[in-house]
């Protein structure tokens, strides 16, 4: 029975206390804190990510299709299947599609999976509200991925499923709008109560299922009331309410049903039954039941770990220079020159995967790729070597105030324990924390976008474990 | 002759060099016409004397024809070359090996660069076209690298690097404040170098070369001929450049307390030479200071401390003016600014100032061997220079 087999999550790092946008325009604050994807993330990286976390023990040899769901996509033209298959080493006769657009795109990718495949589900956004507005506050920055297929291994087999189109005028943004615009609160939650009465008590009845037989009902509705209201509704009690993560991530988008699903399944048992809501234009509704195998999923960082895996010290300043909303006066350093299309071409096995390479001859693994060794000298003798996953140290560091970024960066030179030497930049860390012997282990980003063209790559990130329990 | 190497076959008759400034009032073409006239004048020839030029810019204008069309040479042989920041350098080693070839006489080499125009801080680089994936690091970032690495290795703690780094700062603005020609000709306090706002930590601006504008420029013959134009030449003892593999980005034996190109670049130049122990028999250095890090690693790897010991010598004023071995004696990139082509002849202009008595207020004391050092790119990828020249023949 076609199912879930394994979940990862992402969350960035940066987190914007809410009471420091209140605060900026002098009102009074909202509480929580919002995730913040930082100047070298986007959907995309985000959504590697995560897909990174979900893949952790499976062979991604064996996903036969990928959906990637945003509705904040880096290009309007131009597809990013390609950039996430090989930054995950996944085949290249992978089969993908990108849904965009809808909210509820991430449920719809879970419902399209084939059950004779194994399909990775990807949804993340990244998105931004007007300024002082409300879906400033609301909106926030992640990324889930689900492995869809069948077998012995699906930790939460699809019981059951429906989908109900409603058109609606909600919430929009239009190609020309920069941030979400809303109708009233009170349309989009009043038709949504009206879909959910319409299509979820007629489907727990055709499957048997009283609202005390669910563990946790998992609503993602309009505003940050619906979901209450909906749950209520169907008579489900409050501590049957999943958190729909407002508090610490925000409204994720396309990722907040998925996230708010691995959130459930991170503390669920064998037996739970787990209902997915999400709306947008109408519903998606999912009927999971846990199995055994939950037992066995290897560990991984899911929600939970990068709920604590976090910074809360980001400025609204920053968050506003990094979307490109506060203008200010460029560095006096040439600006960032797009980057070469044939050479982005020459080298996306190498910099999307990245794979250096090993000499045959003397074991030396190096980065970038070389035909000469480093080491032995010997030519062309080299395998291709991946460095992804791979422990690492910071050998030395400085901090790069004249660098032409956001942030003066922390560029390391970053020596890995099995061989290996990278120059690069250390992401998610403050000049505090930064030593020489410290663990980092690499994370794909968002180098930078210069005419137009995002330029993905990896850089070090220092290795943060939850913190204790 | 027939024995290899260049050492004693060519001579320098004749140099000029601009002040290094912030030159706004000065395009390419003045300084360098300022430079050549200058040195053309000192070794008391006619422009139309010089058979070939070489020409050492790293990006203020392409070819052989910024010089030709500066000066008006009439259709002689011009070469532009390009070495990084061991341009200027780069352009004299070509010049000496053609008069040493036999294929000419008397050749002109001449390092112009205009940095002031680019309205940028620091040095740029021209754009070449990549894949944009390689870290973007600025010029002090990469050299900031050598301190940590160095005071881990040789137990100093942050405030001894400190003291350490700033007095390399101090001696090169003091010396530079004797100096006319300087871009900064005045002293600068410990107080002010060791609190100076970060740029690359731990690196402050005041760890920085300044960014100028300048030319400088070198007249060179062969030895035989060299008194035909004057008693006091200045004789090239050995030319010598490293180019590094990379081994610094690549491998994890590189440890960031020496840049191995110095190290090939200067042991070649003693071999040429014929010098056993330079901490001894080189009187006076000039070396590319373009960071006061990189000038303590230099010490360590051109061999004058052993390792781990530049930075006690650093402390007990070896290098100083006064010191067993003066380094930078004319106030090096530090007070002259790195206008990237000019500075490798800048530091040999002050060789042939010192050998024959012309230094001013920093007159050393009859000094007979010097050493200038050069060079291009990071700690770990770089060209590297290394000439010695000497008063005598040996």
């Amino acid at each position: 029975m076609k199912g879930i087999i394994s979940y990862g999550a992402y969350i960035p790092y940066n987190r914007l206390q809410r009471s420091k946008i209140a605060e900026f325009y002098g009102k009074r604050g909202l509480g929580g804190e919002k995730a913040i994807a930082g100047y070298d993330e986007d959907s995309v990286s985000m959504g590697v990510e995560a897909a990174i976390d979900c893949l952790n023990g499976v062979n991604p040899s064996e996903v036969d299709a990928v959906y990637f769901a945003t509705t904040s996509e880096p290009y309007q033209e131009k597809g990013s299947m390609a950039t996430i298959a090989t930054a995950l080493g996944l085949n290249k006769n992978v089969r993908g599609i990108e849904a965009n657009a809808s909210l509820k795109s991430g449920t719809s990718s879970i419902l399209a999976a084939q059950a004779q495949e194994k399909t990775l589900v990807i949804a993340a956004d990244c998105r931004i509200g007007a300024p002082t507005g409300q879906n400033e506050l609301w909106f926030g920055d992640g990324a889930a991925s689900l492995l869809v297929g069948s077998g012995d291994d699906v930790v939460a087999k699809i019981v059951d499923s429906g989908t109900m189109q409603g058109e609606i005028v909600s919430q929009w943004r239009s190609q020309r709008d920069d941030f979400t615009q809303n109708w009233e609160e009170r349309l989009g939650s009043t038709v949504f109560l009206k879909q959910v009465r319409e299509a979820i008590t007629p489907f727990l009845e055709k499957n048997d299922r009283t609202p005390d037989s669910i563990a946790k009902v998992i609503i993602s509705g309009p505003g940050n009331r619906a979901h209450t209201q909906a749950a209520g509704a169907l008579g489900f009690g409050k501590d049957q309410i999943q958190n729909p993560l407002f508090d610490f991530v925000g409204d994720t988008g396309t990722a907040h049903a998925p996230m708010m699903l691995i959130s459930a399944l991170e503390s669920a048992k064998p037996g739970d039954q787990l209902l997915v809501i999400d709306f947008a234009e109408g519903l998606d509704f999912i009927l999971f039941e846990v199995t055994d195998a939950i037992n066995s999923l290897e560990s991984r960082k899911g929600v939970e770990t990068y709920l604590s895996i976090k910074s809360d010290k980001l400025l609204y300043s920053d968050y506003l220079k990094w979307r490109d909303i506060l203008k200010t006066e460029p560095p006096r350093r040439p600006a960032t020159e797009r980057p070469s299309a044939p050479a982005l071409h020459r080298g996306y096995d190498q910099n999307l995967s990245f794979t250096g390479s090993k000499c045959r001859k003397c074991g030396t693994a190096q980065f970038p790729k070389q035909r000469v060794c480093t080491q032995c000298q010997a030519k062309d003798e080299m395998d291709d070597y991946r460095f992804v996953g791979q422990s690492a140290k910071v050998m030395t560091y400085t901090l790069d105030h004249l660098a032409a970024a956001p942030a003066p960066p922390i560029v390391a030179v970053i020596d890995f324990d099995n061989g290996g030497r990278i120059i690069c930049e250390v992401t998610d860390c403050s000049p505090k924390e930064i030593e020489i012997g410290m663990n980092v282990e690499m994370t794909f980003r968002r180098l930078y976008e210069a005419g137009g063209i995002s330029n993905y790559f990896w850089k070090a990130r220092p290795i943060r474990e939850k913190e204790s329990v | 002759m027939s024995r290899k190497g260049i050492s004693d076959k060519v001579a320098v008759i004749g140099m000029g060099c601009t002040r290094f400034a912030e030159h706004w009032d000065k395009s390419v073409d003045d300084m360098l016409v300022e430079a050549a006239y200058e040195a053309f004048n000192d070794a008391g020839i006619e422009p139309t004397d010089v058979e070939a030029a070489w020409l050492g810019t790293y990006a203020s204008g392409l070819a052989g024809i910024t010089l030709s069309g500066a000066l008006k040479t009439q259709y002689i042989p011009v070469t532009r070359v390009e070495n990084m920041c061991a341009t200027g350098s780069e352009a004299f080693r070509n010049a000496c090996y053609a008069v040493a070839s036999g294929a000419y006489d008397m050749v002109l080499a001449i390092g112009v660069e205009k940095l002031k125009d680019s309205g940028y801080s620091g040095l740029t680089r021209p754009p070449v076209p990549t894949d944009g994936t390689a870290p973007n690091i600025s010029a002090p970032a990469n050299f900031s690298f050598l301190a940590p690495a160095y005071y881990k290795k040789y137990g100093l703690t942050e405030e001894q690097g400190r003291e350490v780094l700033s007095r390399i700062a101090y001696k090169n603005h003091y010396n530079g404040s004797l100096n006319p020609k300087a871009q900064y000709r005045n002293e600068v306090s410990m107080d002010t170098i060791n609190k100076s706002p970060l740029v690359a930590a731990p690196l402050g601006i005041m760890d920085c070369s300044g960014v100028a504008d300048g030319a400088a420029a070198a007249i060179i013959v062969r030895t035989e001929d060299a008194h035909k134009y004057r008693k006091d030449p200045m004789y090239v003892k050995a030319l010598s450049i490293a180019a590094g593999p990379g081994d610094g980005r690549l491998r994890q034996d590189f440890d960031f307390t020496m840049i191995k190109e110095n190290v090939a670049a200067s042991q070649a130049a003693y071999k040429e030479a014929g010098i056993k122990d330079p901490s001894k028999e080189i009187h006076m250095a000039e070396v590319h200071d373009c960071f006061t890090p990189t000038e303590l690693v230099i010490y360590e790897d051109l061999g004058f401390s052993e390792r781990g010991q530049g930075w006690k010598d650093v402390l007990n004023g070896k290098f100083e003016l006064t010191g067993q071995l003066p380094v930078n004696p004319d106030g090096g990139l530090k007070s002259f600014g790195h206008p990237i082509g000019a500075s490798g002849l800048r530091m040999l202009y002050e060789m042939y100032l010192q050998f024959q008595g012309k230094a001013g207020k920093r007159q050393l004391d009859n000094p007979k061997i010097g050493l200038t050092h050069n060079l291009g790119g990071t700690p770990m990828q770089c060209v590297s220079f290394v000439s010695v020249v000497g008063k005598e023949l040996s």
